[in-house]
Parts: C-alpha cells; structure tokens; sequence
C-alpha cells in the first residue's frame, strides 16, 4: 500500500486547501464515491474565447436546410390574423420552410433560467431561434458559447436594409451572434383620467399617486430609472450611484407609492385600473391605444431607457439554416412593414416608414388613421433629440452584476 | 423467494424516491456549498457559511412564510372542517357528489384560478367599482397586492387538502360511539368534544402537513396576489435560481426551509402524542 503521506499528489494538495478540505470532509462524512461523482459537476458554465473565422465557416458548411423552424418569441411579438400570421405563411410560400412558432418567452431571466442547463448539457432546447433582449442574460450566453455565430454571407437583406444605429452594437460586435427583431423604449404610461400630464421621472415619487404606481420586476430596468431620476447616467454608472438609486428607489418604495414590481402584466394592472402611473414599454401602450384605450406614453425629460430584442441561433438548434434564413427573410423591407403595422416598436429596417405611409394611402378610415399615426410616432421612428435622451442597459461584468443584483433585487423584492 | 417478497415490494418506489429524492437532494447539497458564477463555472469549496448568509439575509422572508403558512393554515381548519363534519354526517347518499364538487376546482389549471381574481378583485374591477361607487368602501381601497389576498390566495387554492384528509377521519368515526356517547348521558355538544374531535384529530393532522408546508414554500399566490411588501421565501429561491443562476444560495435556502418545517413538524407531532396521530397520518 502506498502511503498517501509521501505520495506527491497529496503533499501537492496540503499547499491548496481547498482539495485537503474537500478530501477530509467527505472522509469525516464517509462520502468518498459519491464525492468523487460530485466533484466532476463542481463546474457548471465556462466562459469561452471568441469564435475564429474558420470554424465559423465550418460550422455552416456542415448544416442544410430541413424544411422547418421552431421560434421562440415573445406574446404579440408578430402580425397576426386571427390563428395565423401573415408573415411567416409569406415566409413558407416562399422559402418552403415551415414555421412552428411559439411563444415561450415572458422574461428574460426565466427562460434562460429554463434553457441554460440544457445548452450547458448540449442537449436541445426545443427551439432553433430565439429572441433575447440586450441584457444580462444574453451577455452570458454570448460568453458561454450558448449561441451560434451568425454567417453574414447569408444574410444580404440585413447588410442592406438595417438601419446604422443597429449594427455593430457594444453587447455583440459586429453583429457576431445577433441581429435585432425590434427595439423598444421604456418610458412612463399613465392614464390620463387620474394622472395629471407627465413630463418628468419625479412623477413616479409623486404622493399624490400612492399605491398606484407601477415599477417593473427586472433589476436593469428598475435600477435605470432610479439613477434617471438622481440623474445619474447609468452607462458611466459605478456602485456608489447605484447605493444612491437603490436608496432613492426603496424610499418610493417604503412610503407606499408603488403597487408592485411588475413584469410583462403591468399592462392589465394599467388598463384594469390597478395602477394609474406606471414603468412601461412603448410598444405595448401603443398597442393599447390603438385598442382604443386612453393612455399616454412619454419619455421623461431626466432619460429612458432603449433596448433591442435581438434573434439569435442556440447552438444546440436542430435547423440553423432555416432559422438564419428566417432572420434576413424579416429584414425585406416589404415583410418588415407587416411587422411593424402589428408590432408598434422601434423597426431597425428604416425604409418601412414610407412603406407604411403607401399603405396608409390605400386604407381608409380608422385603418388609415392607424397606420399614418404609426408612421409619424415618434415611438416608433423616433427624433434624433429624442434618442439623444437615450440609455442603454448598463453593461455589467460577473463580479459587478453581483454587486448591482445585491443592491436592486432587495428593493424589489422587500 | 419468500424471504425477498417484501423487498420486491419495496423496489419500485425505494428505486423511484432513490433515483428522483435521494440523488437529486445530495447534489444539491453539494451545490449549496460551491461557489462561483455560471459564466466562470462553480467550484465545490464547501463554503458552509452561506446557509448563515441566507439566512441572515432573508429571515424577513422566512418569518413571513412561516406567519402566512400558519394563518392560512389556522384558516384553513376553521373552514374546512365544517364542511368536512357535514359532508360525513349528514351528506347521506350524495356524498360522493359533494367530495367532488369539493374537488372540482382542481380541475382547472393553478394558476388559471389564482390569475382568474386579479380579474375579480381589480380595483376597478366588477366586484370593487360597484362596492366604491356605492360608497362602502374607501377609493383607494384595494385587496391586489396586499397580504390579505395572498393569505386568501394559499387558503382558496390548499382548501381541499384540508377538507379531504378530516373528511376521510370523520367518515371512519362509527355513529354508535356517538350513540354510545349520548347513553353515557353525554350532551351533544360534549360528544363532540370528547368524542369526535379526538377520533377525527388524525386527519387534521394530515392535513395540516398537507397544507402548512406547500403553503409556506408557495410562490405562485405571492407572485400573482402580492405587492411589494409580501415576497415570500419560495419567490426568493425561484429569482435565486431562474433570475440570478445563484444555485448555491438557492440550494442552501431550499435546505434551511426543509429543515426548519421538519423540525417544526415533528415538534407538531410530538405535542399532539407521536405514534397514533403520524400512523394515523397514514392510514
């Protein structure tokens, strides 16, 4: 028997303690095996380099396409005609490739929450494209590998029809991973009937308003807007600032002024009454609006928030091809028209906005007012000074996205 | 083979609790002390001070579990075992139509029904506008989002569990010890107290084990009824998890809840006499 005194691996491991420590509590716990098993599934994620050109290439030479797509998206992400959609039935007639679309994403955290452990396995997740917002969330599958390099060579009508701002983004250079679906603008809604015109973030600590405010659920989003009210601009943002947001935001908190932390159903809590001022997306509200509810969207005048959903390929997707024929097929900009007709957000095909107008030529009455107040919507084509009011999410490493997280999850969750 | 009859019985559910309780709880018990991050990956460090952390971090959302679970439950009884006692002395032939109905909202999805009264109980809703407008309540009164909903939530949706198992008690408590009972010159009132209330105590123990623990880890009537000041433990595990990829707070969380309703239920148990109310539990 050897002795493990003078074994060389052992007297290695007494310089780490963590190896001795492990070895000794599974001894004391009479472990040994299972700690053996345990120890291979210490690491749950790697972080991995950015993918060379050749493999790239290598990747797609391997791939064909199938003949079908499953797409994972948002709710009332897409046209709709009663049970069908327009667009991805324009796109099988003219790709042959059928669509299974689904929406399966409410949140961002809890379906990557959901589909992280699968890709980590390399095991399929179900779908082959999917929509992320710019975020924590997709940083980390950017970083993890999670996603498959786009083949730019494939996609023309997004190299030609995109508009600048939309490539080349800081969360994903050069469009590496991702390209955008829509983009969106989180701002304040209110309902008129109760709430006098809003113009600033200070209405959100209003007293008038107590208990009837609405505040989103999503820690980025949330933290955002307590540094616009303090005036801090949250791409320059460090701990400190956030300390002074989270202190600014649990006081709104604390003095009974906000209803709940909301996630997607803020919109119902609005139109059923339940807050009269709330956080919001733009698309959404306009969407209500054009239902023929009495809301109002405003960016406020201290800053608001925009973010892009972006379509990425998982990398354990079982139709790739198909799903990155689907992502240029939506930036002709004829299909980018019907979308943004339903969707009500940010296009990042530009060339739509005459194209909505043209449509609007040809409809009459309330489809003709609809479509013209889409294309003149500041939401939805808005202003340069508009945009310059703008802020992204602010990018967070591991070690500060703890920090940040420690700092906003207990205001919203108290 | 005579000798190995029993463990043959056994097989099927020892392997299936094995494969499915026994394995799943010792990995997460190692998680629970590993640290890291899931971009970097997380290493086994056994980094026990955690369970204090969480502890510490979250006993707000611990007590308040524990407060909700304990209401909802006292509730509960109050509620249930009426009807239970009605159902199992004078529901007569229909009794199995009356379990039923007790059972029917079962069969429609959980969180269908939780959702189904932010529609009734929103503040401009069919049930709050008329009450406002008439003037019987405050305008800024409201039921979303405040503790009493979520405590009303977790009774609506645990109710039957309870009713079930003092149903299921009652039923086997023979009418003649009653009559019996009432020989012995014993008034009604005292038959039930002396008689039936403690032959029928074992289902409320059953169902109180049935409802107290998924009531204090539920997450869902927090999430949908709540408001900022009601997040229970099971909605800080689920961020923990599914938001933040935190396993190992998640997984210390999850075993300091398990171990803090064990220790509660067998303190239970012991004070109302162990063996004939946990076998009673089984039957």
């Amino acid at each position: 028997m050897h002795d493990s005194r003078t074994n060389p691996a052992f007297l290695r491991g007494m310089t780490q303690s963590r190896s001795v420590t492990r070895r000794d509590a599974f001894r004391m716990a009479g472990l040994s095996a299972a700690g053996l098993a345990l120890a291979a599934c210490g690491v749950q994620g790697k972080k991995v380099a950015a993918p060379q050109k050749d493999a790239v290439a290598e990747y797609w030479a391997a791939q064909k396409k199938n003949g079908t797509l499953r797409f994972a998206n948002w709710p009332l992400y897409i046209d709709k005609d009663g049970k069908k959609y327009p667009s991805l039935d324009l796109f099988t007639k003219d790709t042959g490739i059928q669509v299974d679309y689904q929406e399966a994403i409410q949140d961002n955290s809890t379906f990557f929450g959901k589909v992280q452990p699968l890709l980590a396995a390399n095991n399929d997740i179900g779908y082959d494209l999917m929509v992320l917002t710019n975020g924590l969330q997709l940083s980390k599958a950017i970083e993890l590998g999670y996603l498959v390099p786009l083949d730019h060579s494939k996609l023309p009508n997004f190299a030609a029809n995109a508009a600048p701002k939309v490539k080349n983004p800081t969360w994903d250079p050069n469009n590496t991973h991702t390209i955008p679906w829509t983009v969106g603008l989180t701002g304040i809604a209110y309902n008129p009937k109760y709430v006098d015109e809003v113009t600033s973030m200070e209405d959100l600590w209003n007293p008038k308003y107590k208990g009837k405010v609405g505040m989103m659920l999503d820690t980025q989003e949330v933290a955002n807007f307590g540094m616009f009210a303090l005036g801090i601009d949250p791409d320059t943002s460090g701990e400190a600032d956030w300390r002074k947001a989270g202190e600014k935001l649990k006081q709104q908190r604390d003095a009974g002024l906000v209803r709940k932390y909301y996630e997607n159903d803020y919109v119902d809590a609005l139109a059923r009454g339940d807050v009269w001022i709330t956080m919001a997306w733009s698309g959404d509200i306009f969407q209500q609006v054009a239902e023929g509810k009495d809301l109002k969207f405003v960016v406020p005048q201290e800053g608001g928030t925009i973010w892009t959903d972006n379509m990425c390929i998982p990398k354990t997707a079982q139709n790739p091809v198909d799903a990155l024929t689907l992502m240029d097929y939506v930036y002709q900009p004829k299909i980018a028209t019907m979308l943004v007709e339903y969707i009500n957000y940010i296009t990042p095909v530009p060339a739509t906005k005459d194209l909505v107008l043209a449509d609007a030529e040809k409809a009459t009455g309330d489809d003709k007012a609809s479509l013209e107040q889409i294309a003149n919507s500041p939401l939805i084509y808005p202003s340069e000074a508009d945009q310059a009011k703008l802020r992204s999410y602010k990018a967070l490493t591991s070690a500060e996205e703890k920090i940040f997280e420690s700092i906003f999850q207990p205001v919203t969750q108290g | 083979m005579k000798r190995f009859a029993p463990y043959l019985l056994i097989l099927p559910g020892g392997l299936w609790l094995v494969i499915f309780l026994v394995v799943p709880m010792v990995f997460m018990a190692s998680v629970s002390t590993q640290e890291g991050d899931v971009v970097n990956g997380f290493v086994q460090t056994f980094n026990f001070s955690v369970y204090g952390d969480a502890l510490v971090q979250y006993q707000t959302q611990f007590l308040r579990s524990a407060g909700y679970g304990l209401v909802a439950t006292v509730i509960s009884i109050a509620m249930a075992y009426p009807v239970a006692y009605w159902i199992a002395f004078k529901g007569g032939a229909r009794k199995s139509t009356y379990l039923l109905l007790v059972l029917l909202p079962f069969f429609v999805s959980f969180v269908l029904r939780t959702v189904s009264w932010k529609f009734l109980l929103a503040d401009d809703g069919i049930l709050l506008s008329p009450m406002k407008s008439m003037g019987l309540v405050p305008d800024d009164f409201h039921v979303l989002q405040t503790t009493t909903a979520v405590i009303g939530g977790l009774v609506y949706n645990y109710l039957p569990f309870m009713i079930l198992p003092i149903y299921v008690a009652l039923e086997r408590v023979d009418p003649r010890v009653v009559e019996a009972a009432q020989d012995l010159y014993a008034a009604k009132r005292s038959a039930f107290t002396k008689v039936v209330l403690p032959l029928s105590l074992p289902g409320v123990f059953a169902g109180v084990l049935m409802t107290f623990v998924p009531m204090t880890a539920d997450y869902v009537n927090a999430g949908i009824l709540g408001g900022p000041q009601n997040t229970m433990i099971g909605n800080i595990i689920q961020t923990k998890y599914l938001v933040n990829n935190d396993y190992p707070t998640a997984a210390a969380l999850s075993f300091t809840l398990m171990a803090v309703m064990l220790i509660g239920i067998f303190a239970y148990a012991k004070a109302l006499g162990t063996e004939n109310v946990l076998e009673a539990a089984a039957r």
